[in-house]
């Protein structure tokens, strides 16, 4: 008797252990990448390309960051980056939310499928024309083009997210509203738009993120004084190939945002997510 | 414009509208003016970018040099263009184990994060992480991992005995190399579009499926797999379109090399468009690579159709 139970005692345990370790399989591979690329950020050159690898660091240094700061205008390129999202965010809340709106209280649903087509054509193929369209009205050189080109990927996810929100809505109030008197604008402005605050935190954090991420627009249109963190990142690769620790160091510096952010929101990402199975890119 | 011409347009526009929003406009209220900004920027910034390729198509034009109409020369071209082929070729190859490999792995992801257990929303937020972080930080942290003497893959291989590779310094390893890579960072996707299936299932086939005896996997095969396939046909569908757009990662890690190795059809068209500035051959990349991933997306939608209505 004593031993039957120990047995499925055992068994389960066993059981855990084994479940506990696919969970540890799974999520490792994120996680190591990661710490590797704190790793090389936090280590002088000479541990950067010993070999056997030097896991963790003896004498963590922040030189790296230092350096990626000291040789380029990488405070500028910070500014870039957060005025182009910044911009191209509330651009496209301001633009994307009553669009939302509009197609979720119509039922417009084949303009979402406009929507859906700009998310499958390929970021390449609207750069050339606007390529030639920034240079033909002389806005190469500024962010403008930049801030214009990541609308394509902020606005999609804004109408998208706001769709979804909008159905979930109960119209209830805002017929009250609408009865009382009110216009269609006040109904949204007044009533809809403040109980869609949450949906709109979800929106503006996923357009926020793969515009922030973007690259292709960059390294097409930015000049040296109009990269974004991405482009910058990037050159850090071309000109010192063997640097390591600067390299590490600066591609931390731009994604360390987002992951903070990442774990921070979890639950709203999840929920923007799911929505639609969207992302920029 | 004379007044009538005027009222025809209005109407015409009016229509197209009510075509446009399946009829809700019949409702009378004019949501319609709630969309006009954003229909407008869609129309400066994707609208005209379709048009202005489509004519570019048609001419022989580089950038800073006169342009000519060329008909359809540069589709001729493209016929006869073995660069642009293999490049095509690669990018089916390429696309078909990045959209394999993550299905499978993000499906197991998805059964393990669908059990409750201690940390499962911190871990899953983790897990999340590698399709979040920016594209080119985490190519190049890759790139190191994959470096042929110092990197730490060829470490960890030698480690349990295995002989080192040249990953992405090898014609032939490279693109599965990068699907790694990919792979790495969209397992995530698929797993939160799986996930969102196993939430809506329902219990109680399982229930007598247990009192049946069932094994675990005669459970998994006969009940959860086929009830999660509308899910999975979803991630495909996506996972497909991003495959074939892939561009981040491997003009990060490989620029299209060794040699061509692993220029797929965005880095060709990269290539063609911003370094040789052939903006009319281009833009006729870009009209066939739209059509494949058209093509594409709605194959894969026809076998989701099916899959729904089938038994």
């Amino acid at each position: 008797m004593v031993a039957l139970r120990t047995r499925r005692r055992l068994r389960r345990l066993a059981g855990r252990a084994g479940f506990a370790f696919a969970v540890l399989v799974i999520v490792s591979p994120a996680v190591m990448v990661f710490l590797w690329m704190l790793s090389l950020s936090l280590k002088t050159e000479i541990e950067n390309i010993a070999y056997p690898p030097v896991f963790i660091p003896e004498t963590p240094t922040l030189d790296n960051f230092r350096h990626v700061f000291e040789a380029s205008p990488f405070g500028r390129y910070i500014v870039n980056s957060l005025v182009v999202t910044g911009s191209a965010t509330l651009l496209a809340l301001a633009i994307g939310v009553p669009a939302g709106y509009g197609i979720a209280k119509a039922k417009a649903y084949r303009l979402a499928v406009l929507v859906l087509i700009a998310r499958i054509t390929p970021n390449l193929s609207y750069l050339i024309p606007l390529f030639i369209l920034f240079q033909f009205l002389g806005l190469t050189g500024t962010l403008w083009p930049l801030v214009i080109t990541h609308l394509v990927i902020t606005v999609p996810i804004v109408v998208w997210v706001m769709i979804g929100f909008f159905e979930t809505l109960h119209p209830d109030l805002e017929e009250a509203a609408l009865i009382d008197g009110a216009t269609l604008w006040q109904a949204f402005r007044h009533v809809a738009l403040p109980l869609a605050r949450p949906g709109i935190v979800v929106a503006a954090i996923l357009a926020f993120i793969f515009s922030w991420n973007n690259f292709i627009f960059g390294v097409v249109l930015a000049g040296r004084e109009t990269r974004t963190l991405p482009v910058a990142v990037y050159n850090v690769l071309t000109f010192e190939q063997i640097s390591w620790g600067p390299l590490a160091a600066a591609a931390l510096v731009v994604t360390l945002p987002v992951l903070i952010l990442t774990i921070f929101v979890q639950r709203e990402i999840l929920t923007g997510l799911t929505a639609g199975g969207i992302k920029g890119g | 414009m004379s007044a009538e011409a005027a009222l025809a347009g209005s109407r015409r526009s009016h229509a197209l509208w009510r075509r446009l929003s399946g009829g809700a406009a019949a409702r009378g209220r004019p949501y319609v003016l709630f969309v006009v900004p954003a229909l407008l920027l869609m129309a400066a910034v994707i609208v005209f970018p379709w048009l202005f390729t489509g004519f570019m198509s048609l001419h022989e034009w580089k950038l800073s040099q006169a342009r000519s109409f060329a008909g359809l020369d540069n589709y001729l071209r493209l016929l006869g263009d073995g660069r642009f082929q293999w490049a095509a070729l690669r990018t089916l190859y390429y696309a078909a184990l990045a959209v394999v490999a993550p299905l499978v792995l993000g499906t197991v992801a998805a059964l393990i994060f669908h059990r409750r257990f201690p940390f499962r929303g911190f871990l899953r937020g983790v897990f999340i992480l590698p399709m979040m972080a920016t594209p080119v930080a985490v190519g190049l942290v890759w790139t190191m991992m994959f470096h042929p003497q110092l990197g730490v893959l060829n470490y960890l291989l030698t480690s349990i005995g295995l002989p080192p590779q040249l990953w992405v310094y090898d014609p032939g390893t490279v693109i599965p190399s990068l699907v790694m890579v990919e792979t790495w960072q969209w397992t995530p996707l698929v797993m939160l579009i799986v996930l969102g299936g196993l939430a809506a299932l329902p219990t109680e086939p399982y229930e007598s499926a247990q009192l049946d005896g069932a094994s675990a996997w005669a459970m998994f095969r006969h009940i959860t797999f086929p009830l999660v396939l509308p899910f999975l046909m979803v991630a495909a569908i996506i996972r497909t379109i991003d495959a074939v757009k892939s561009f981040d990662i491997i003009f990060v890690i490989s620029q299209g090399g060794p040699g061509t190795a692993s220029e797929t059809l965005n880095l060709f068209l990269y290539l063609q468009a911003f370094a040789f500035y052939d903006v009319g051959y281009a833009s006729a990349v870009v009209a066939v690579f739209f059509a494949l991933i058209v093509a594409l997306s709605l194959t894969l939608l026809y076998l989701r159709q099916r899959t729904q209505w089938s038994p």
